[in-house]
């Protein structure tokens, strides 16, 4: 006779564990990370405080959050809409690459130009570079049927190839002594910061206000209505008359255009200049983030949020205690494992039994 | 607020210290000079940022509880640099080594708000009045390596798998392909951009379709052994970049070209700590010892080779010969300098051109 443990459908999700489920998941983190540091050698209480607490404990950190957080949550929030309708754009990190390339290229060739409108204008010619950039797969899905997950992620590294060839030849700062990068942008180009002393640039405001817009396009709109059915029931969207290319369409260009804007808004923001490496995968993270926020926005800009203090605290660990970044990756796994892993709670009930002994009446 | 984390920093410090210090008794001493690193790849990538680590520890050994070092390794050369570096000055640090030429303006910006704090930046050109810079002159290894490349190649097709097209890099290739046609005016260098320093898969294929295109040496300016590794699965050789990586190699590794970053570092720590520290800018090739070659490997050369190798590398040494030495004829055939002269530093530190011998168009 052993015991067994097996998982029962529940008949919708429970209430209780909706809520339950995270906390449980960041209290499992909490035990296996401080038994994992503790293996290390190093003081549990004190690597969980340089994880969370002292990164953000000063106004710098808290500011560094936003400017980590900001293009994490821009870029998931477009890739959610494209996510709940069922359209897998992977090549958020080539769009921001693009966005970056096009916004920077119009503020290279606005150099000396000292007006106001220098400013929307490069932020619009990021925002277009991305969607421009995402307009590919949304053209070859939409035509010819191609999968977007194949050639979005493509596409990135033909965006990365094409800045890199940039910065290396003809966009190459002339007094810079031919290495690979371009002249700084001029400040007119430049994201203002808004706290002396900090990052907090205007792109993170800006992000603020562009994550609302989507909220209230998804919860409100009939557009967002229209995602919801085709993600969920694709034939049920095709009877009401629904059209899915248009919605592939829809949601690979906003979804390019955000990170187009999370793209210029990093060159023109902390970075001031392109140059090869912009982003360290803010595409790609963001597609966790997306998942991590259960497609939701206020989920999201949570996630992401959650995800940048991870990073910060990683450098703070390593700063001041000596801990190997790949502690903090594992760390990192750990924290995602358990969040996905508590997830399954809302949907399941854990039932304890006894295997029924075979051939034992 | 602010005060609380000081405290917090503080006490981090110290438990740091006390760790580091292994349960002996806490001795009074002064505080001991903070010197922070921060390295582009992991510590551990046996290549360019596991040779600065070497460095750093060697600061340690030298130094005992008069130092305290840190590092932050894998900093991605974007916005993350500029927090990192940063930190490091924010929570008082004396003196921090910035070792990728990505830190360049990062470093800068930093410096700017905390000018008590002394910055170190590695292969960048901007300084400041706390920012000194420092690089080796690896392209004198490389012509010396280029020579015994020249001697060994039946095939006269030398493999280089590359990272970024910068003048460093450029440059390594240019004086690599001077001293193999020294020896070996038909050899022929072909070269593989990976835009990468680390990315082990890439350096992988780039070194694999060398071979394959009938390179019988293959020599790398990217950090990871895997060049070495594919050279002695098939049977070739090849050079080890920036630090000895004969046990990925043992029949395949001829040399390597060896960053010696430690005598440097203990120096400048030196400087700081005797209040003699100033922003300067240090090029050390062969004769300081900042670059130097591992030892040959005599069971792969023949000893008529490695006295052609000695003699070169003796002659850079000695200065009488530089490996920029004219006449230099660019991929066109035209001369870009005359003999009896040689490349002034300037000229190789902004190189953005082939010299003849090498195959293919620089990426611009």
């Amino acid at each position: 006779m052993k015991m067994f443990l097996h998982l029962e459908a529940r008949g919708e999700p429970s209430r209780l564990w909706i809520w339950a489920a995270p906390l449980m998941a960041v209290f499992l983190t909490l035990a296996v990370g401080s038994a994992l540091f503790a293996a290390l050698g190093k003081d549990p209480l004190q690597a969980l405080n340089g994880f969370f607490i002292m990164p953000v404990s000063t106004l710098y950190g808290a500011t560094e959050l936003l400017v980590k957080a900001a293009p994490l949550a821009l870029i998931a929030v477009g890739l959610a809409v494209g996510f709940r309708g069922g359209v897998w754009n992977i090549g958020a990190e080539g769009q921001l690459t693009l966005g970056a390339i096009t916004g920077g290229g119009l503020a290279l060739a606005l150099g000396a130009v000292d007006s106001p409108l220098v400013l929307p204008a490069v932020l619009l010619a990021g925002v277009l570079g991305g969607m421009a950039w995402a307009a590919i797969p949304a053209l070859l899905r939409t035509r010819f049927h191609a999968n977007e997950i194949l050639t979005s992620l493509m596409l990135t590294y033909v965006a990365q190839l094409l800045l890199g060839w940039l910065v290396h030849g003809p966009w190459r700062d002339p007094h810079g002594f031919n290495f690979p990068e371009t002249a700084p942008f001029s400040p007119h180009a430049i994201l203002p910061v808004l706290l002396e002393g900090t990052r907090l640039h205007l792109g993170i405001p800006l992000a603020g206000v562009v994550i609302l817009a989507v909220w209230a396009l998804l919860a409100r709109g009939f557009i967002g209505f229209q995602i919801k059915v085709m993600g969920l029931a694709p034939r049920a969207g095709a009877y009401a008359g629904f059209r899915q290319n248009r919605l592939v369409w829809f949601s690979l260009l906003l979804s390019g255009g955000l990170a187009g804007l999370a793209g210029f808004s990093e060159a023109a923001g902390p970075i001031g200049q392109l140059q090869p490496a912009l982003s360290p995968g803010y595409g790609f993270t963001a597609i966790i983030v997306a998942f991590l926020g259960r497609l939701h926005p206020v989920g999201i800009v949570l996630a992401a949020l959650f995800m940048a203090l991870t990073y910060l605290g990683g450098e703070t660990v390593q700063l001041f205690m000596g801990l190997p970044l790949a502690v903090t990756g594992v760390f990192q796994g750990l924290i995602l494992f358990f969040l996905l892993a508590c997830d399954v709670l809302i949907l399941y009930r854990v039932r304890v039994g006894r295997r029924p002994a075979p051939g034992v009446s | 607020m602010k005060k609380t984390l000081v405290g917090l920093m503080s006490a981090a410090a110290v438990a740091v210290g006390l760790a580091a210090a292994g349960g002996a008794s806490p001795a009074v001493a002064a505080d001991p000079l903070k010197v922070g690193f921060v390295y582009v790849g992991p510590a551990s990538d046996f290549g360019w940022s596991y040779q600065h680590d070497v460095g750093r520890k060697a600061v340690e050994e030298a130094f005992g509880d008069k130092v305290q070092t840190a590092f932050v390794e894998n900093v991605q050369e974007g916005a993350d640099a500029e927090r990192v570096i940063r930190q490091f000055a924010a929570s008082g640090f004396d003196l921090v080594f910035t070792t990728s030429f990505g830190f360049m303006n990062p470093t800068l910006k930093v410096a700017q708000q905390f000018p008590k704090v002394k910055f170190e930046h590695a292969t960048g050109y901007k300084r400041a009045d706390n920012v000194a810079t420092y690089a080796a002159r690896f392209y004198e290894g490389r012509y010396v390596i280029g020579v015994i490349a020249g001697l060994m190649t039946k095939s006269n097709t030398i493999g280089y798998v590359a990272s970024f097209p910068i003048p460093e890099v450029v440059s390594g290739i240019n004086a690599f392909t001077q001293g193999l046609r020294s020896v070996n005016p038909n050899a022929q260098v072909k070269v593989i951009w990976v835009n990468s320093w680390y990315d082990p898969p890439r350096e992988r294929e780039a070194a694999e379709t060398l071979v394959a295109q009938g390179a019988d040496v293959l020599s790398q300016h990217t950090d990871s052994p895997a060049p070495i590794q594919v050279a002695e699965e098939k049977g070739i050789h090849a050079f080890g970049q920036s630090t000895d990586m004969l046990r990925f190699g043992p029949h395949a590794q001829l040399t390597a070209i060896v960053d010696n970053w430690s005598d440097y570092y203990k120096n400048r720590i030196q400087m700081v700590m005797d209040g003699a520290w100033k922003s300067e800018d240090t090029w050390g090739g062969l004769a300081s010892d900042m670059v130097h070659l591992s030892p040959y490997n005599t069971n792969e050369l023949s000893p008529e080779i490695v006295a052609k190798a000695e003699e070169a590398r003796t002659a850079i040494v000695n200065g009488t010969l530089h490996p920029f030495d004219g006449p230099l004829v660019n991929q066109a055939g035209e001369t870009v300098l005359p003999a009896g002269q040689s490349l002034p530093d300037e000229k190789i530190l902004s190189m953005d051109w082939y010299v003849q011998g090498v195959q293919g168009e620089l990426p611009k």
